[in-house]
């Protein structure tokens, strides 16, 4: 077995050993004397300092865990109302912690900025030194090459001229580089370790600066779109609207969509019935300003990419179409009404409100008010509640109840669409006073108390989508930055950098003595055997001379020398 | 409604019950191996073969190596290959491989070999328990954690297979593993067990395929580098113990002299953390990729986003300790430890414990 690399090494090795990587030496922290600057290079030295990104490593991981266990405003910041209301004297403590907001936290983001400080003094140097290490030469052979980790020798008629160049050109031919020095070749190879090694760690910063940017260009919006309606790209349009704190308006890209049909498809039976099978959004979309038209169907997973932006379909549910006439006929309201689900079978609630063009019989300006559930698969009369049976709308049915007055809106405080502010309206009652309410149909049209008009739950029921459209800028950076790290991770581990020796010297008996050596950095078990190999062709060259009288006290040595173990694979 | 939530397949009842029935053969099977792999054991202590103490003491490790030069095998004339000798390097012991668990013994060895055939068909029954559970459910077989349980150990024991198919000195990792598989499988079935209609949700996506499968492969390489790891500092005691001319009790120098050198453990399991590192790094990105289409964000702090981050972070910091002078050895061991614990808690903790967009633990 070859043996770990341990610190005491490379000092037996002087310069053969040196810059195998670029990796900093590490010194010990002596604190310096001299004043400010002496100080700051100290300072500098300690950050760059693979112990210090060691411990900054750590300390990343261990900051992150906080942030796993408490909740973070930015993921729910309803959640973390909760944990506020039940932990009185821990929530306080945690907001000045930044315990609700770790990973924008003051500490955590020291940690990481640090780290790519650290992470950036250290590899400008490195860069530098290995683009030195390119353009030198592989370093010649030490003077003892017994002493490196992997040895060979033979003795060989050939001239050492001849068995020179013959290992310069087998090592150029396995593509390392060589070097002819005064009586050795010097060979190395695996430069691409390094350079992957580099990679990795710029690609590094390269993502944290993508994800950065990302952070704070981002946005992310959502919007409910009904059957046949579309929606514009604009900040207006949308229903809910969130943005990173460098986004401008301008930036959102002016693309456009229609919503043409939405379908879902479910489970029918077995113990699984009102599974959804498959939701998808077929929607038309036009890129740019006035861009032609495409048509492309959403779903779950699979979202729409336009201009940079990504549409997501996120939601669905039913929207009952209804028409309110006034006590003279009149169609004061016509509309198609987003109902919002409240179970997986598609039971819905939601408001309908008239806030103008209605007279009541007097001729007096009223508004008109309307609490909705709606069942897409009703059980059948006198059969328990009114709960849907199943997700698809096989069986609509559509409960109002009726209210006039006052909706309320003008008060300026923002109102809920989906709930009706019963505050200033009253209702319309039934024969017994109670409030007026009935079951409909398709088709089927509720009379209002003494004629104060009708509303009818028309056929055409339509479905709505709610999408999430966001724009994530440095995504592109990120991913490329990732395949980026992956690859030179991928450099950096599997191949190994390494250097190999050839010397022969004419002996004192006028035979040549070939001598190989092999220095590996990483922890391979393979140098040992590309050396056997190596010698094995370099032998064929320069083939074993004869002994002129076997050396029986070496080959002793050889056998009961507790440090001179057979590499694996290398006898063979 | 969130509809990515309630997407789902039907499962096919009749699979789901051979699934079971072959996890069970499978768990009988690993049992028995368990048993022929103590008795491998058992009988390999009665062998004499015990190299490492002597290659230990004290006097023989203080006399410096004189510098070896190999030369024509027998002082013939005629060489097929020069002979390439490794030198050991200063500061680190240089001790042989045990020889093994049956260590020479020739029942022991028996048994041994008995084991490893058993263990070979209990790997080919739970492998078709994962199969036919994945065909019963007509997707991959990872949407909860009996269904990742029983692919992980399928999957352990797959890369031991492999491993020893090489021809890989690992047959030290045959007792140890088959302990956890049937830990593993025990906790999968009685615990985790989650019947195969109990569909949690729509992983719909073939970055299904690509993230989780990665995750779990990764999962099986940590653990196995994990055994090795802990099993390096164990034996990496027991030659100090000697070196500094210490006698270790009976029992631990029974089963450490049968172990490779702590050097040749130290060695396999950072290759083997190393070599899924980036692997590792990619199914991260594969996930950030899918959460991109799943949800609209490719990173969002998730807890199961948060840990697998710390895990990657735990294992940089592994893998910068081996590269730092002064942290090498026991104490990157001990970082190496860390990261597998991070996994682990990733694996279990995060889905029992912590509620996130990925609890589908379905527990
Ligand atoms: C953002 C945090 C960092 C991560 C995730 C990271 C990750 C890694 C990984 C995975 C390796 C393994 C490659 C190998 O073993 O050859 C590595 C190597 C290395 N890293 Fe980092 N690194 C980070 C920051 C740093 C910093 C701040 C420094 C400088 C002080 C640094 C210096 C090095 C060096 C010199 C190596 C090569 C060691 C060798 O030659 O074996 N890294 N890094």
């Amino acid at each position: 077995m070859s043996k770990t690399e341990a610190p005491g090494q490379r000092d037996d090795l002087g310069a053969a050993g040196e810059h195998l990587s670029t990796a900093p030496q590490e010194e010990s922290p002596n604190l310096p004397s001299l004043g400010v600057i002496g100080w700051l290079r100290w300072f500098w030295r300690q950050l760059t300092s693979m112990r210090v990104a060691l411990i900054l490593l750590l300390l990343l991981s261990l900051g992150a865990i906080p942030g796993s266990l408490i909740p973070q405003s930015n993921v729910d910041e309803l959640k973390v109302q909760d944990f506020k209301d039940r932990h009185t004297t821990l929530g306080p403590l945690y907001d000045k912690l930044q315990l609700f907001d770790v990973y924008s936290s003051v500490w955590f983001s020291a940690i990481y900025i640090l780290l790519f400080v650290s992470l950036i003094g250290c590899i400008v140097p490195r860069t530098w030194q290995f683009v030195g290490q390119l353009r030198g030469r592989p370093p010649g052979a030490p003077k003892k090459l017994t002493r490196l980790p992997a040895y060979t020798t033979w003795r060989t008629e050939a001239e050492p001229e001849q068995v020179h160049g013959a290992a310069l050109a087998l090592l150029k031919q396995r593509r390392f580089r060589a070097d002819l020095t005064a009586d050795s070749v010097a060979a190395e190879k695996g430069y691409l370790r390094e350079a992957g090694n580099l990679v990795f760690h710029i690609a590094l910063i390269v993502m944290l600066i993508a994800f950065a940017a990302g952070q704070l260009l981002k946005s992310e919006g959502g919007k409910l779109v009904m059957e046949g309606d579309g929606f514009s790209n604009t900040l207006s349009q949308y229903d809910d609207f969130k943005s990173g704190s460098l986004f401008d308006t301008d930036d959102l890209a002016p693309f456009h969509f229609r919503l043409d049909d939405f379908q879902g498809t479910y489970e029918k039976s077995g113990p699984n019935r009102g599974t959804p099978r498959t939701y998808r959004a077929n929607v038309t979309y036009s890129e740019g300003a006035d861009g032609p038209e495409k048509k492309k169907s959403i779903e779950v997973n699979k979202p729409l990419e336009v201009d940079g932006s990504k549409v997501y379909l996120i939601g669905h549910g039913y929207a009952p179409k209804v028409t309110v006439r006034d006590p003279k006929g009149k169609v004061v309201y016509e509309a198609a009404v987003p109902l919002l689900p409240i179970d997986q079978n598609g039971t819905a609630t939601g408001a309908i409100k008239v806030l103008d063009g209605y007279k009541n019989k007097k001729g007096d300006k009223e508004q008109l008010g309307f609490n909705a559930f709606f069942v897409p698969t009703f059980a059948g009369e006198g059969k328990g509640q009114m709960f849907s049976q199943f997700p698809a709308a096989d069986f609509p049915v559509l409960a109002l109840s009726a209210y006039h007055g006052s909706l309320g809106v003008d008060s300026g405080v923002p109102q809920n669409v989906y709930q009706l502010d019963t505050r200033k309206m009253k209702k319309f009652k039934d024969s017994q006073g109670e409030l007026f309410k009935k079951r409909l149909l398709p088709g089927e049209t509720m009379e209002l108390p003494n004629g104060a008009g009708s509303i009818t739950f028309e056929k055409d029921l339509k479905e709505w989508a709610t999408f999430q459209i966001s724009q994530e800028p440095g995504s592109v950076w990120a991913l490329g930055g990732a395949l980026a790290a992956i690859a030179g991770l991928a450099g950096s581990l599997f191949i190994q950098r390494r250097r190999v020796w050839v010397r022969a010297v004419r002996g004192a008996d006028g035979v040549t003595v070939v001598e190989m050596a092999g220095l590996g950095r990483s922890e391979s078990a393979k140098l040992p055997e590309e050396l056997s190999d190596l010698a094995a062709h370099l032998h064929e060259k320069a083939p074993s001379a004869p002994d002129p009288h076997p050396d029986p006290d070496a080959e002793a040595a050889s056998d009961s020398d507790p440090d001179a173990v057979p590499a694996e694979g290398a006898e063979k | 409604m969130n509809l990515a939530a309630t997407l789902a397949a039907e499962p096919n009842e009749d699979l789901a019950h051979i699934s079971n029935v072959l996890i069970y053969s499978a768990m009988a099977v690993y049992l028995l191996a368990f048993f022929a792999h103590m008795a491998e054991w058992l009988f390999g202590s009665r062998s004499k073969v015990a190299r490492t103490a002597a290659a230990l003491t004290p006097s023989k490790t203080a006399a410096a190596a004189p510098a070896v030069a190999v030369k024509a095998k027998g002082g013939t004339a005629t060489l097929e290959r020069p002979q390439v000798v490794t030198r050991s390097v200063t500061g680190s012991r240089d001790v042989p491989d045990g020889p093994g668990a049956a260590a020479g013994d020739e029942k022991g060895d028996l048994y041994g070999r008995i084991a490893v055939s058993l263990t070979v068909l209990a790997f080919l029954l739970e492998f078709g328990g994962v199969l036919t559970r994945a065909l019963s459910v007509r997707r991959a077989p990872w949407g909860n954690m009996y269904e990742f349980s029983i692919t992980f150990s399928t999957v352990a024991v797959g890369v031991y297979l492999v491993l020893m198919a090489l021809k890989k000195n690992i047959a030290w990792l045959g007792l140890p593993l088959v302990t956890t598989i049937l830990l593993d499988l025990g906790l999968a079935v009685t615990v985790l067990y989650t019947s195969s209609d109990q569909l949690v949700p729509a992983l719909h996506s073939y970055w299904l395929w690509i993230h989780v499968s990665t995750a779990i492969f990764c999962g099986a390489v940590f653990y196995v580098g994990f055994v090795a790891t802990m099993l390096y500092l164990f034996r990496d005691s027991y030659e100090a113990k000697l070196q500094s001319g210490g006698r270790p009790g009976k029992f631990a120098t029974s089963v450490m002299e049968r172990l490779p050198a702590a050097a040749s453990l130290d060695k396999f399991s950072y290759r083997l953390n190393a070599a899924i590192f980036p692997l590792w790094t990619f199914t991260i990105i594969a996930g950030a990729i899918w959460a991109g289409d799943a949800w609209g964000r490719y990173w969002g702090w998730d807890p199961k986003e948060v840990w697998s981050f710390i895990t990657w972070v735990a294992y940089a910091c592994y893998l910068h300790a081996r590269a730092t002078a002064g942290w090498k050895g026991r104490k990157a061991a001990y970082l190496a430890l860390i990261a597998f614990a991070c996994w682990l808690f990733n694996y279990y903790g995060v889905n029992i414990f912590v509620t996130g967009k990925h609890s589908y633990a379905g527990v």
